[in-house]
C-alpha cells in the first residue's frame, strides 16, 4: 500500500496538468464536503486523537473517512457498551472528551449504559450515532431505533441532523456543552443520507455558541460570607467531590493549598479521591457508607461543612433528617439544581471549584492575613477529637494464614506500585470500595470508577481508554470475577492495541456485595449471588492472547504483583481471596453517620425500614 | 421519617399549586424534553399549554400547572434552566399577584327547552356562544380553574355532553417581565 502511494505522489510531481486536476478538485472540495467529511473536519478542529467505536450499515460512510485519513485513530471495540467506558476512561484521565462512533439500533442502544453512566459521573463524551436514510425514519426500518428519543434522558443535549449543513454547527456545540459547566455526554444522530450528501463546512469560530449558556460568574459576597464562617468556626471538614476533578489539575492544587492554609480536616466522596493526597495528615479518607469512621464521625458533629463539588449523593448522606445535624453548610457547585436538591444549604455559590477556591485563598490572604496562626488553636480541640476516631483504625482487618484477604491484596497492589505513578479503575461492588479505602490516590485524574451508576463491567473498557490516552504508564482495573465477565470481550481490544493493561480479580466466587447485603439484611438467603461456574481466568487470559497469573497464597503475592508489573502485555491477575470478607465500615441503610458497623462483631439489627432502602 | 434521600421529608412542607413558565426554542423535541424530564423526576403535570410567542427568535412558552413543595418546584426551575433549548423559567406562586387564565369550550345537545334554559344560563355566567343549531350550541368560557371548574359543574346537567379545555396561561401583574435566569441559582 505504501509503496503504491508513493508512486502516484512521484507521478503527481511528474505531471503538470495532472497535478493541477487535482488541486482544483480539491479547492472545490473545500467547499463541498460529504457529511461524513465534514464530521471528521470537525473532530480534527477539535483536536480529537481517539475514536472508540464499532461500523455498522448506517455509519458506513463514516467509516469510510477512517481510513481516508490519519490524524484520528479509530480503536475498535468489541461492544459498543465498551466504547462508552473505554471513552470515559480516555475522558477521566485525560480531561479531554472522549469520542465514540457507533452504527443505528443496537449499536447505539448498546451505548445507552455507558452514556447514561457518564451523564451520572458528569465525563463528557461526543456520541456520533448512525441512523436509517431521512426517508426511512418511522418506518420501522432494519436497525432503526429512536435513539434521540432513548437517549435524551441520559445525555446533556442531543441532536438528530436533517440538514447536510448544519452538521459542522452541531459538532462545535457538542463539543462546547459537553466540555463546559458540569460536563456530560452528548449524543449526535446523523442519518446515512445526510453523511452522503454535500454540504458547507464552518470552522468553530464562525459558529456563535449562545454566552449566556454559560454559568454566571460566582457571585464574590457569597464567597466572602463563606470565608467569614469559615474564620469564625471551631468543628470545620471540607466535604470535597468529583467536581474538584472536573475543575482540572489546578484545582486539585488550589485545594491543597486551602486546605493547608486552613488546617482543617477534609474528607472526600468517591469521585474526589486523588485531589487531596491520600497519605496526606489532613485527609481523613473517604467518607459515606463504606468510609471511614473518622470522616463520618467528623460529619456529623461538625459545626461547619464545606461541600466543594459534591452532591450529597445518598451513599454519603445516608439517613437525611439525621445528616450532620449541628453545622452550617456551605454548597460550592457548577450545577445550580444540585443546591438544596438534597440537603438544604446555608450558603450556596454556584461557581467552578477552581475559581472559588482560588478566590476564598486569596480572601484568606489579604482579608485574614494571621487566620493560619490563630486557627491552630481554635480547632485544636476538634483536631485531637478527630484523632480518637482514628486511634480506632476503621479500615483494619484480620489477616488469614494460608487465605489471601482482599483488603491485604490492595493494600500489597498499593504498596508495590507506588512508586511509579499507577492509574486505577475498577469495576463494581466490594472490590470497588476496597480500592477506594486502600488505595492511596497522590494526584487527581488517577482514578476511574463508575459511582452514580455503579456499572458492573465498567472497568476493563474504561483502563483501555486510559492506557491510550497514558501509554507508558501502568493502568490497573481492580476487578471481581463477576464484573469482569460483563465486559471480558475488551480484553480482546487490549491484546489487539497491544495495551499492556493489567486486570487484578479479586476473586471470592461471590457477588460480594450482594452477598453481603443478603447476609446482614436478608437473612443470609443468598440467592443467586453465588456463581457455581466460572471461567479459568489464566487459561482465558492465555486464549485471549494475553498472559494469566493465579496468587491463592499470602506469602506469593508480592512477587506475583511484581512478575505482573515486569510484563508488557495485557494480564489476568487471578487473586483468589477469602470467600466470605465483608466489606468494613459500613453506615447500614436507614442509620446517621455516627452509628457505623465497624466488623463482624459489630453487627447489630437493621430495623424492618432500612430493610428497604437500596 | 426519611431514612435516606429515597425518602426526603416533603411533609414538613405544604405541597401548593403553582404554574412554571419555560420559554424554549421552538425545536423538534423541546415538549418531550420537558415532558421527559417531570416524568422522570416524579413531578406531577396537572396541565400544559404550548405555543409560539416569537416568531422572529423562535421561542415557544411553555406553562405547566404542576404541584409540590417549594423545594420540589424549586428543584422543577433549576432542572428547566439546565436544558439547554430553555431560555428562562419563571414560577407563579397560585395568588393575586398574578393573572391565571383557561379556556374551556362546551357543546351542548339537548331538547329546545333545556337547550333555551343552558344558553341563557350560559349567558348569565359570561360565557360567548360560538356556534347555534336547532339541536345544540357550543359556548365559550374563560376563566381561572375554580371558575372554569365551577361553571363545567353548573351547565353539566344542562346537556352538555362534549368539554374541551386549554391549559393554563399566567402573567405577572404590573409592568414587570421575567428576566433572563438561566445559570442562576433562584
Amino acid at each position: 500500500m505504501i509503496y503504491k502511494k508513493k508512486l502516484a505522489l512521484t507521478y503527481l510531481k511528474l505531471d503538470p496538468i495532472q497535478t493541477s486536476v487535482k488541486f482544483n478538485l480539491r479547492e472545490k472540495m473545500t467547499n463541498q464536503l460529504t457529511g461524513a467529511e465534514i464530521v471528521f473536519k470537525a473532530l480534527e478542529e477539535h483536536g480529537v486523537e481517539y475514536i472508540f467505536g464499532y461500523p455498522g450499515g448506517a455509519v458506513l460512510p463514516m467509516y469510510d473517512q477512517i481510513s481516508k485519513q490519519k490524524k484520528i485513530k479509530h480503536i475498535l471495540v468489541r461492544h459498543e457498551q465498551g466504547a462508552g467506558h473505554a471513552a470515559e476512561g480516555y475522558a477521566r484521565s485525560s480531561g479531554k472528551p472522549g469520542i465514540i462512533l457507533v452504527t443505528s439500533g443496537p449499536g447505539a442502544t448498546n451505548t445507552v449504559t455507558a452514556l447514561t453512566d457518564a451523564y451520572m459521573d458528569s465525563v463528557p463524551l461526543v456520541c456520533i450515532t448512525g441512523q436509517v436514510p431521512t426517508h426511512l425514519i418511522g418506518t420501522d426500518a432494519f436497525q432503526e431505533c429512536d435513539t434521540t428519543g432513548i437517549t435524551r434522558p441520559c445525555t446533556k443535549h442531543n441532536w438528530l441532523i436533517k440538514d447536510v449543513n448544519k452538521i459542522a454547527e452541531t459538532v462545535h456545540k457538542a463539543f462546547h456543552i459537553a466540555t463546559t459547566g458540569r460536563p456530560g455526554p452528548v449524543l449526535i444522530d446523523i442519518p446515512k443520507d445526510i453523511q452522503f450528501q454535500k454540504g458547507v463546512y464552518k470552522s468553530s469560530k464562525e459558529i456563535e455558541i449562545d454566552n449566556k449558556k454559560k454559568i454566571i460568574n460566582s457571585d464574590l459576597t457569597n464567597i466572602e460570607k463563606a470565608v467569614e464562617m469559615i474564620v469564625k468556626s471551631s468543628k470545620p471538614i471540607f466535604y470535597t467531590g468529583g467536581g474538584v476533578i472536573n475543575s482540572g489539575p489546578e484545582a486539585s492544587k488550589a485545594l491543597r493549598e486551602l486546605v493547608k492554609l486552613s488546617g482543617f480536616p477534609v474528607t472526600s466522596t468517591l469521585q474526589g479521591l486523588g485531589a487531596i493526597p491520600g497519605d496526606d495528615h489532613q485527609f481523613l479518607g473517604m467518607l459515606g457508607m463504606h468510609g471511614t469512621y473518622e470522616a463520618n464521625n467528623a460529619m456529623h458533629d461538625c459545626d461547619l461543612l464545606i461541600n466543594i463539588g459534591a452532591r450529597f449523593d445518598d451513599r454519603i448522606t445516608g439517613r437525611v433528617d439525621a445528616f450532620s445535624p449541628n453545622s452550617k453548610k456551605i454548597h460550592i457547585d457548577i450545577d445550580p439544581s444540585s443546591i438544596n436538591k438534597i440537603v438544604k444549604t446555608d450558603l450556596s455559590i454556584v461557581g467552578d471549584s477552581l475559581t472559588v477556591i482560588s478566590e476564598m485563598i486569596t480572601i484568606l490572604k489579604t482579608k485574614y492575613s494571621n487566620f493560619n496562626s490563630s486557627n491552630k488553636e481554635k480547632i485544636s480541640a476538634w483536631w485531637s477529637q478527630i484523632e480518637t476516631w482514628r486511634k480506632k483504625k476503621s479500615l483494619s482487618y484480620k489477616k488469614d494464614k494460608k487465605l489471601i484477604m482482599p483488603q491485604q491484596a490492595v493494600e500489597r497492589l498499593y504498596e508495590l506500585t507506588k512508586k511509579q505513578d499507577t492509574f486505577i479503575t475498577t469495576e463494581v461492588g466490594q472490590h470497588q470500595m476496597w480500592a477506594a479505602q486502600f488505595y492511596k490516590f497522590k494526584e487527581p485524574n488517577r482514578w476511574m470508577t463508575s459511582g452514580g451508576l455503579g456499572t458492573m463491567g465498567y472497568g476493563l473498557p474504561a483502563a483501555i481508554g486510559v492506557q491510550l490516552a497514558h501509554p507508558k504508564k501502568l493502568v490497573v482495573d481492580i476487578a471481581g470475577e463477576a464484573s469482569i465477565l460483563m465486559n471480558i470481550q475488551e480484553l480482546s481490544t487490549a491484546v489487539q492495541y497491544r495495551l499492556p493493561i493489567k486486570i487484578f480479580i479479586l476473586n471470592n466466587q461471590w457477588m460480594g456485595m450482594v452477598r453481603q447485603w443478603q447476609e446482614l439484611l436478608h437473612e443470609k438467603n443468598y440467592s443467586e449471588s453465588y456463581t457455581e461456574a466460572l471461567p479459568d481466568f489464566v487459561k482465558l487470559a492465555e486464549a485471549y492472547g494475553a498472559v494469566g497469573i493465579r496468587a491463592t497464597n499470602p506469602n506469593e503475592l508480592d512477587g506475583k504483583i511484581e512478575e505482573m508489573m515486569k510484563i508488557n502485555k495485557p494480564v489476568i491477575f487471578d487473586c483468589v481471596v477469602k470467600k466470605d470478607e465483608n466489606c468494613f465500615p459500613m453506615i447500614p441503610s436507614g442509620k446517621p453517620h455516627n452509628e457505623m458497623i465497624l466488623g463482624p462483631d459489630d453487627e447489630e439489627e437493621i430495623s424492618e425500614e432500612g430493610k428497604v432502602l437500596v | 421519617m426519611p431514612k435516606s434521600a429515597y425518602e426526603i421529608d416533603q411533609q414538613s412542607e405544604s405541597v401548593e399549586r403553582y404554574i412554571v413558565v419555560a420559554w424554549v426554542d421552538n425545536e423538534a423535541g423541546v415538549l418531550a424534553r420537558i415532558a421527559g424530564l417531570f416524568s422522570g423526576r416524579g413531578y406531577n403535570i396537572e396541565s400544559l399549554a404550548v405555543a409560539q410567542v416569537d416568531d422572529e427568535r423562535n421561542i415557544s412558552r411553555i406553562t405547566i400547572a404542576t404541584n409540590g413543595t417549594k423545594q420540589v418546584v424549586d428543584q422543577i426551575n433549576a432542572q428547566l434552566l439546565k436544558l439547554i433549548p430553555v431560555h428562562k423559567v419563571a414560577t407563579y406562586p397560585i395568588d393575586d399577584t398574578s393573572i391565571f387564565r383557561e379556556l374551556a369550550l362546551i357543546k351542548f345537545v339537548a331538547e329546545s327547552d333545556t337547550l333555551k334554559k343552558a344558553e341563557q344560563l350560559c349567558i348569565d355566567l359570561n360565557s360567548i356562544i360560538l356556534d347555534k343549531t336547532p339541536k345544540s350550541f357550543i359556548a365559550q368560557y374563560l376563566g381561572t380553574r375554580r371558575e372554569v371548574d365551577s361553571f363545567i359543574k353548573t351547565i353539566k346537567p344542562l346537556g352538555a355532553i362534549s368539554i374541551s379545555r386549554s391549559g393554563a396561561l399566567a402573567m405577572k401583574k404590573g409592568p414587570e417581565t421575567v428576566k433572563d435566569n438561566k445559570g442562576k441559582v433562584l
